[in-house]
């Protein structure tokens, strides 16, 4: 708009009409500036109902659920007593007689109500061998009352170690960053300082690190795969590209359970790959491919391969070849038209398809369990355990926030210094 | 904009269909299982019989054999089912996690004339199994003696295939490195006997394949992908019997687990739940099952109801039980399971 | 069009080598694939060759039982409504963050993606807690829902990566010569960013086709879907039953393009 302006060497003589070009101008703007808003309304109710549909099946859920990796009110339900008389404790050493006389109360009426063993459950998480140790207390309370009742809570050293009170003030507070910090091999210690969870404990990192390892190692294989292939179908004519497309779609009418039972047969010891590399000589001796990082990743690759392709060539699909022609004669050699005409256009299809394989690749967990070895079960492994099994949601919820920052991070650096910005990606 | 009311209006009508149908139906009992030919073998052995005898219906309900889905009906306090049968391990986990009613046994039956372990606060047990050692005997020149025979990789060279879980592979690797069945749970409560055990399984940690789902093992018996495998009994014996797989099975220091059935908190139908319970408990039903599948009673008291020609091929055989063998400890578990589940997992990852 | 005007003996080179990538590319493709179809004849229960003997038992288990049938109507019925709703607002919504002028487009297109990152796992419990307060849980409603956030973003990254080489000034252009936008936009923008649109449908389907997590939560007897029958009974046995649904299902595709392709060609054919 600044070129519009009238400029300084305008004389005040002038005045007039340049207020009458002033209104001109306010008029042109104020219509632009209502063509505009027209253009972002017409956008905001195209994107709409999507939005407000995922808002409400997907961003509400997803809300509600991983809120509970900072949000665990259990203990502090189960020990309202205790919590009050922790309030003036200052963490030093062990608190005072009314805290044990108050957890002996807390105790007694979680067995009167029978959330026990939610309460056991619940500590034990944060305090490795706190659930054997608070039932044996409870049932040590069963008879006693007043007096007996604390000098029952005391006569179990559990309670009077150095590591007991910490945690279960800290449990006390609802919000908690205890799951996150786990997620990350990280514990609050004595000290109220951050430190690293002893070696045998710590998994996380490493396998967020593989996960991402095995998600970038596919997402490569399929681009070396598929690139070329998709400029196949793209510039081939149509009756063939149409073979080639359904022979490229056939694996979606497969389930992946299928998929993946298919490469057990194929890279099982006896298994019709070790028969063939024995066959043409390759190998002597037969290969260990099932339960491998390279079995997993090359099962996958199969599986993600659809993914890759299809947005590169949807993206070729829209070149029109008189471009490369135009290229050609105005005397560029097919490298260079291919290197300078070709690949800036393709660049968002092949980054939208790297995209897609590298995200599903994050939450793959079918297939590492019946393909990979134990060293090669991914994060989302982790989590379905937790869910399902061992029933900790709040750590699941935890590995799953940190599973998406650590994503959408790496999304914006990646999308920074390729400048996907001007791409419309991301 | 009318399109938009009429799928508000379908799914306002979807959503009051389903609050109807979930109000009514006093007499049907909605049982969730693991489906396959385990589920089979109990339609056949109590939810018809059940059902004719007392006129409920019984709905069926498959499930993938894990907690989590139990766990959020409980939570919603929507529970469309009544019974859920789970594994050991998931009876405790779902007891301490206040998802599983506390069973009343004055409604079910005696609670001492269950085999030990296999009447639980929160679950009762369907049946025996045992987690016992498979081979091919064709592959395998020599015949492994006992389960232990896994930690011998100088005498059975080659891959192993062991659950992945450390329930049973503690145990057995104590056992393999010399500790009596008897005191095995007592020195795994202990932090250095853990660490023997992981210890122990360190020396095969390189030859062991490890399987997750039940059908594994013997698909990876059958590919050759390994020598011998842990493995419960009823899939083995099912691939000798119905697939004709030449599989041997070992018995000696099996380990002896229960299949539970519980009842979810806030089902519909308590009453007919525990009438269900009852049913199968009795020890002539109890042994039905055993026709079945080759998993035997949990009633003391079932034995001489059990088919003559089922028995020898039950874990709890007394020709199974000569030798040595470990009754799982379901306290044991209950009490570090978690802790040794997190450690085992750790150990598996590095 | 692979060569240029005038090739020479290194392009013709490159050319047959991109043949030979590209061969062994769709044999990498096809060839897991087409395993389950011999083993889904085996008259033996595992997954081995060489195959124990010829059968149709498999066939019978999944064609003669009420509950593979059901499965498979039921596995049909939501994919083909997530991929309905999925496609159409996802287009829609690709085409308007495409506009660069959109507010907050910067935040709007990771919040778009993370229906794809978060495990899937998670997205069902979820789901589940929050479908089961509001009546959802248990219909086929609720499944296209979870389903639908599930798929949608594969359209709107498809079809933004197609819109990306779309020319703003066409539909300009359309517009002033009187088109209405309607118009506009099936005979303007929607040919050219067709390819992008058929993938994204495509990934929509098979994302719903295949999934079992979120199904396994939120389905119960009534809308068992194929995915879910396949992993029931894993604890007990892998059964071959799953290699012959996968190789009608195969059969099935097969056929429903060779219709449509046919269908097509006659419309051409047939006087404008």
């Amino acid at each position: 708009m600044s070129a519009l302006q009238p400029s300084e060497l305008d004389r005040p003589t002038l005045a007039r009409d340049r207020s009458a070009a002033d209104a001109d101008l306010k008029s042109v703007s104020a219509a632009l500036r209502r063509a505009e808003f027209g253009d972002r309304m017409r956008s905001l109710l195209l994107a709409a109902p999507l939005l407000v549909l995922l808002a409400l099946s997907f961003g509400i859920p997803i809300v509600l659920l991983l809120s509970r990796a900072v949000y665990d009110p259990t203990i502090a339900d189960a020990l309202p007593k205790t919590t009050v008389a922790l309030a003036g404790w200052n963490g030093q050493g062990l608190p005072g007689d009314d805290a044990f006389a108050a957890l002996a109360a807390d105790l007694k009426d979680n067995q009167a109500k029978g959330t026990a063993y939610e309460l056991a459950k619940s500590l034990n998480a944060r305090l490795p061998g706190a659930r054997s140790q608070l039932l044996k207390t409870v049932r040590k309370l069963e008879n006693a009352d007043g007096q007996a009742a604390l000098d029952a809570v005391k006569s179990v050293p559990f309670w009077s170690a150095p590591t007991t009170w910490p945690a279960i003030r800290s449990g006390t507070n609802s919000l908690t960053s205890f799951y996150l910090l786990s997620a990350l091999d990280l514990r609050w210690n004595a000290d109220g300082g951050v430190e690293r969870v002893p070696p045998e404990q710590a998994i996380f990192i490493q396998v967020f690190l593989r996960t991402f390892f095995v998600a970038a190692s596919v997402t490569l294989a399929t681009l070396i795969l598929a690139f070329p292939l998709a400029y196949l179908i793209a510039n081939v004519p149509k009756g063939l590209a149409a073979i080639l497309i359904v022979a490229v779609l056939l694996p979606f009418w497969t389930s992946i359970l299928v998929r993946t039972a298919a490469w057990t047969v194929l890279l099982q010891k006896f298994g019709l790959v070790n028969d063939f590399l024995l066959l043409i000589g390759v190998t002597s001796d037969r290969l260990d491919l099932m339960y491998s990082r390279i079995g997993l990743i090359i099962a996958m690759t199969h599986i993600q391969l659809p993914f890759t392709l299809l947005p590169i060539y949807s993206v070729m699909r829209t070149i029109p070849p008189s471009q490369m022609k135009a290229a050609y004669s105005l005397g560029a050699r097919p490298f260079t038209a291919f290197r300078r005409i070709y690949i800036p256009q393709v660049f968002p299809g092949v980054m939208a398809g790297c995209m897609l394989t590298f995200i599903l690749c994050l939450g793959y967990y079918i297939t590492p369990a019946l393909i990979g070895g134990a060293s090669d079960q991914l994060i989302s492994n982790f989590i379905a355990n937790y869910v399902n099994v061992e029933l900790n949601w709040e750590m699941a919820a935890a590995l799953s926030f940190i599973l998406l920052v650590f994503t959408l991070a790496l999304f914006g650096i990646f999308a920074r210094v390729l400048g996907l910005d001007r791409l419309k990606l991301v | 904009m009318t399109q938009l009311r009429k799928t508000f209006l379908a799914l306002a009508a979807a959503t009051a269909f389903v609050t109807i149908a979930g109000a009514a139906f006093a007499d049907e009992l909605s049982i969730m299982a693991s489906g396959g030919a385990w589920q089979d073998a109990q339609r056949k052995a109590w939810f018809e019989p059940f059902s004719k005898e007392t006129g409920a219906k019984i709905l069926e309900q498959e499930y993938l054999g894990d907690l989590g889905k139990v766990k959020a009906m409980v939570e919603t306090g929507n529970v469309p089912i009544d019974l859920v049968t789970v594994e050991t391990a998931t009876v405790l986990q779902g007891c301490d996690a206040g998802i599983l009613e506390r069973l009343d046994y004055s409604k079910i039956g005696p609670r001492d004339k269950f085999i030990e372990g296999s009447a639980l606060d929160c679950g009762v047990g369907l049946d025996a199994y045992g987690d016992i050692l498979a081979y091919d005997p064709t592959v395998l020149k020599e015949a492994p003696t006992s389960v232990l025979d896994l930690f011998d990789t100088t005498k059975f060279p080659g891959k192993r295939a062991m659950r992945k879980f450390p329930a049973q592979n503690l145990e057995w690797a104590l056992m393999a490195d010399g500790v009596a069945p008897a005191d095995v749970y007592k020195v795994l409560a202990t932090p250095e006997g853990v660490d023997r055990a992981f210890k122990k399984l360190d020396t095969i940690k390189k030859d062991i394949v490890w399987w997750d789902a039940g059908a594994q093992p013997a698909q990876l018996l059958a590919s050759k992908e390994v020598v011998m495998t842990t493995a419960w009994n009823g899939r083995i014996q099912n691939a000798i019997d119905t697939d004709k797989k030449p599989f041997k099975i070992v018995w000696n220091n099996q380990i002896l687990e229960y299949d539970m059935i519980a009842i979810p908190k806030g089902a519909r139908n308590p009453e007919l739940a525990y009438k269900y319970l009852a049913y199968i408990s009795k020890p002539e039903n109890n042994a039905k099952l055993a026709s079945y599948i080759t998993y035997g009673p949990v009633r003391t008291d079932a034995a001489s109801f059990v088919a003559a020609d089922a028995l020898p091929k039950l874990p709890n055989a007394p020709d199974h039980l000569a030798g040595a063998y470990l009754v799982a400890d379901t306290e044991f578990w209950g009490d570090y399971g978690e802790d040794l589940v997190k450690r085992f997992n750790a150990w598996l990852a590095q | 069009m692979l060569l240029s005007p005038y090739p020479t003996t290194g392009e013709r080179i490159r050319i047959t080598l991109l043949w030979i990538w590209c061969g062994l590319v769709i044999l990498f493709l096809l060839v897991p694939i087409l395993i389950p179809v011999p083993l889904s004849f085996n008259s033996g229960a595992f997954f081995i060759f060489p195959l124990e003997g010829l059968s149709t038992r498999w066939y019978e288990v999944v064609l003669g039982t009420q509950r593979w049938q059901s499965a498979i109507g039921n596995s049909l019925i939501v994919a083909f409504g997530t991929t309905l709703i999925a496609t159409t607002l996802g287009t829609l919504t690709a085409i308007a963050l495409s506009d660069e002028k959109f507010p907050g487009r910067r935040i709007i297109m990771p919040l778009l993606l993370s229906p794809l990152i978060v495990p899937v796992v998670i997205t069902a419990v979820g789901s589940y807690l929050f479908y089961a307060r509001v009546g959802l849980a248990s219909t086929y409603a609720g499944i296209i829902l979870a389903h639908t956030a599930l798929a949608s973003p594969f359209v709107v990254v498809t079809v933004g990566a197609s819109l990306t080489g779309f020319d703003r000034n066409l539909m300009r252009a359309a517009a002033i010569s009187g088109a209405r936008p309607l118009t506009s936009f099936f005979r303007v923008m929607l040919p050219l960013i067709l390819p992008g649109v058929l993938s994204g449908a495509a990934f929509a389907f098979v994302t719903s086709f295949d999934e079992v997590v979120v199904v396994q939560f939120l389905a119960s007897a009534g809308q068992r879907t194929m995915p879910l029958e396949m992993f029931i009974g894993l604890r007990e046995k892998l059964s071959p039953a799953i290699t012959a649904a996968a190789t009608l299902m195969m059969g099935l595709s097969i056929l429903l393009l060779l219709v449509a392709n046919l269908l097509a060609r006659r419309g051409r054919k047939a006087p404008a």
